[in-house]
C-alpha cells in the first residue's frame, strides 16, 4: 500500500465517522459505538476491496456486501454516501419517519444495501446464500459480510459456518468485529464467544488475526483471503468500540446512544482535527 | 372411494419440482435433512448439483434461500411445517418477508394427519404464523392435480410463498386436462344455497362427501375449496355467504389464525353472517393413526354434516 493510497483512506475513514456521528446525532438514536469500531473496515471495503459501481448499484456482477451487524447501519450508511451512492447530507435524516434510512439496512429503500438486516445471527447465512448462488451461476462476485463480536453469541451464526465450509465457499468473507463489548457490557463477562479464530478454524475457516484499525493488515488479510480456495474465510479484527472519538471509545455505554448537541460538536472537533492531521499526512 | 387413486401431496410436491427443474436452470433446492420425507429428494436424483442439503439448521437454510433469491435464483426450501414455519419463523419474517424475496417454501407434514410422531410434530399454527407475515402467499392443495399446479404457480409469482404439502394421500380429484390454478382464487366445488363450507387441504375431499351426504337430507351445500389463505378470494367468501346465508369453515389447523378466521374477517367487515368454524380447537395433538386421529379431532364429513344441521 503506497502512503497516499493510505492517506486517502484515512481521510475516507474520518469522513465515515463524521458521518456516524451526523446520523446518530441527526437520529438522536442508534448505534454509533459499533459503526466506530468498524468505520475503518467499511472504508477498507468501500474504497478498495469491493467490486462495485456507486452508479450502478444492482450491477447484477457486484460483489456483496452484507451487514450482518445490522444495527452498524450509521456506518454503512455514511460509508455509501460518502462513496457516491446517496447524498452525504442526507445521513442526518436516519431513523426519521420520512427518511429512506431506516434504522436498520433495508435493501429496497436504501441503495448499495445488498441485503435488509438486522436480526443477529441471519446476514451471514444470508451471505452464505449469496456466495452459493454466485458459484452455481459462474459468477466471479466475492460475497463480504461482517458480524459483531456479541453477535456470534447466536446459534445461527455457526449453522452459517458449517454451512459455508460444507460447500467451500471460498468466495466468501466472514469479518468479525472484536470490540470487545456489548450492551450489558464486556462479550468475555456476558457470554464469551473466545477463542474466536480457533472456533472459525474448527470449523473449517481459514482465519486472519488483524487489528481492525490497520488497512496495510487489511490489505494482507483479504489478499491472503482471495488467494485461499477450498474453503471460506475469515478476518478476526481487534477494534475499539467508539474508535476516533475519545469519550465513546471503550464505553458500552455508547453502544446504542447518540450523541446529544454537546456531545456532538465535542465529537466533530475531535474528527475534524484528525481529518486535518490525516491531509497533512 | 376405494377406486379412487390416492397420492399424498408431499409426492406432488416432490415431482413438481423434478418437472420444474426441467424447464427452469434458476431453481434450487434446499432441504433440512428431510429429503427423502419432504421428497425434495426426487429433485435431488434428477439435479443432484441444484440440491442443497442444509443439514438440521432451518434457520440457516431459511436465510441462505433469502441470499440465494436474492442473486436472482428461484429457491425452494423445505422442511415439515413444524420447523419451516415454526422454527424458522423469524428468519423467514426477517429475511424472506421484510426484504420480499423470491424465496418459496415448501413446507410437508402439516397438520395432526402426520400420525404417529405425534404432536411435536403436528404443525397446526403455521397458516396463522405465515399469515401474519405482510406480502407472503399462503397455500395448501387438496389434492395431487392442485399441488403440483400449485409448485408452477408459486414459480411464476414473483415474491415469498409459503405451501403446506400433506404427509397422507388423499384422492385425486382433480382432472389434470383441465384444471387450472389461480392463486388466491377459490374454486366452487359444488353449487348449493343453503350453507357454504369452505375448506382446503385434506379436508376438502371430506367437505365433498359431507355434501353430498346433505344433500341426501334435504340441505343444499356450497363447497368451496379455498387453497389459497392468503390473499384470500374475498369476493367468493362474500358471495357464498350472501347465497348461502350460513358458512362452515374447515381446515387442519388450529381454528385460531388460520382459514377460519381470515374468513371470519372478511365476514365480520364487509357482510355478517353467522360461522362455524372445523378445525383444531386450540389443543395440542397426539400420536396415532391419521384417519383415527382427524376423527378424533372433529375433521371429518360426519362432523361438517353436524356442523350443518346445528346452525
Amino acid at each position: 500500500m503506497t502512503a497516499e493510497e493510505k492517506k486517502q483512506l484515512t481521510i475516507a475513514a474520518c469522513k465515515v465517522r463524521m458521518g456516524v456521528i451526523e446520523g446518530t446525532h441527526g437520529a438522536k438514536a442508534g448505534h454509533p459505538g459499533g459503526s466506530l469500531s468498524a468505520a475503518d473496515l467499511f472504508t477498507y471495503l468501500y474504497w478498495k476491496e469491493l467490486n462495485i459501481d456507486p452508479k450502478n448499484p444492482k450491477w447484477e456482477d457486484r460483489d456483496r456486501f452484507v451487514l450482518s451487524k445490522g444495527h452498524t447501519a450509521p456506518g454503512l450508511y455514511a460509508a455509501l454516501a460518502n462513496r457516491g451512492f446517496f447524498p452525504v447530507e442526507d445521513l442526518p435524516t436516519l431513523r426519521h419517519i420520512d427518511s429512506y434510512l431506516q434504522g436498520h439496512p433495508n435493501m429496497n429503500t436504501v441503495p448499495g444495501v445488498d441485503m435488509s438486516t438486522g436480526s443477529l445471527g441471519q446476514g451471514i447465512s444470508c451471505a452464505c446464500g449469496m456466495a452459493l448462488a454466485a458459484k452455481k451461476m459462474g459468477k466471479a462476485a466475492r460475497v463480504y459480510t461482517l458480524l459483531g463480536d456479541g453477535e456470534i453469541q447466536e446459534g445461527q451464526v455457526w449453522e452459517a459456518c458449517m454451512f459455508a465450509a460444507h460447500y467451500k465457499l471460498d468466495n466468501l468473507v466472514v469479518i468479525v468485529d472484536n470490540n470487545g463489548l456489548q450492551i450489558d457490557g464486556a462479550v468475555a463477562d456476558v457470554m464469551s464467544p473466545y477463542p474466536i479464530p480457533e472456533k472459525l478454524e474448527a470449523f473449517g475457516f481459514e482465519a486472519a488475526r488483524i487489528d481492525g484499525h490497520d488497512f496495510e493488515a487489511m490489505e494482507a488479510a483479504f489478499a491472503q483471503a482471495r488467494q485461499t480456495k477450498g474453503k471460506p474465510f475469515a478476518i478476526v479484527m481487534k477494534t475499539t468500540k467508539g474508535k476516533g472519538v475519545s469519550y465513546m471509545e471503550n464505553q458500552a455505554g455508547w453502544h446504542g446512544k447518540a450523541p446529544n448537541d454537546a456531545e456532538y460538536e465535542i465529537a466533530m472537533n475531535e474528527l475534524k482535527a484528525q481529518l486535518t492531521e490525516a491531509e497533512g499526512m | 372411494m376405494a377406486d379412487v387413486k390416492k397420492i399424498a401431496t408431499r409426492d406432488s410436491y416432490g415431482n413438481a419440482l423434478k418437472e420444474l427443474g426441467a424447464l427452469h436452470d434458476d431453481v434450487i433446492v434446499f432441504d433440512a435433512d428431510l429429503a427423502a420425507a419432504t421428497k425434495t429428494g426426487v429433485f435431488k436424483k434428477a439435479y443432484p448439483d441444484r440440491h442443497f442439503d442444509c443439514g438440521i439448521a432451518e434457520g440457516n437454510m431459511m436465510a441462505v434461500a433469502a441470499g440465494a433469491a436474492a442473486m436472482g435464483l428461484v429457491p425452494f426450501a423445505s422442511s415439515f411445517a413444524m420447523f419451516a414455519a415454526g422454527r424458522a419463523f423469524e428468519q423467514v419474517r426477517n429475511s424472506i418477508g421484510y426484504p420480499h424475496l423470491n424465496v418459496k417454501i415448501g413446507a410437508t407434514h402439516g397438520g395432526i394427519s402426520v400420525g404417529e410422531d405425534g404432536a411435536s410434530h403436528q404443525c397446526c399454527e403455521d397458516y396463522a404464523l405465515m399469515r401474519s407475515i405482510p406480502g407472503m402467499v399462503v397455500m395448501s392443495p387438496a389434492d395431487d392435480v392442485e399441488a403440483r399446479a400449485m409448485v408452477f404457480a408459486a414459480y411464476e409469482h414473483e415474491g415469498p410463498v409459503y405451501m403446506r404439502f400433506g404427509r397422507s394421500a388423499v384422492p385425486v380429484f382433480h382432472d389434470p386436462e383441465t384444471f387450472r390454478f389461480t392463486i388466491g382464487k377459490g374454486e366452487v366445488l359444488r353449487q348449493g344455497t343453503d350453507v357454504a363450507i369452505i375448506a382446503n387441504g385434506l379436508m376438502v375431499a371430506e367437505a365433498v362427501e359431507a355434501g353430498k351426504r346433505l344433500e341426501a337430507e334435504g340441505i343444499s351445500a356450497m363447497v368451496i375449496n379455498m387453497a389459497t389463505v392468503k390473499p384470500l378470494d374475498e369476493e367468493l367468501v362474500i358471495e357464498a355467504a350472501k347465497t348461502c346465508g350460513k358458512v362452515i369453515t374447515c381446515e387442519e389447523h388450529n381454528i385460531l389464525g388460520g382459514l377460519g378466521e381470515a374468513v371470519c374477517g372478511v365476514l365480520a367487515e364487509k357482510l355478517p353472517t353467522p360461522v362455524k368454524r372445523i378445525g383444531v380447537n386450540d389443543e395440542f395433538g397426539h400420536s396415532g393413526p391419521a384417519g383415527a386421529l382427524l376423527k378424533a379431532f372433529g375433521l371429518s364429513a360426519e362432523h361438517i354434516v353436524e356442523a350443518a344441521k346445528s346452525f
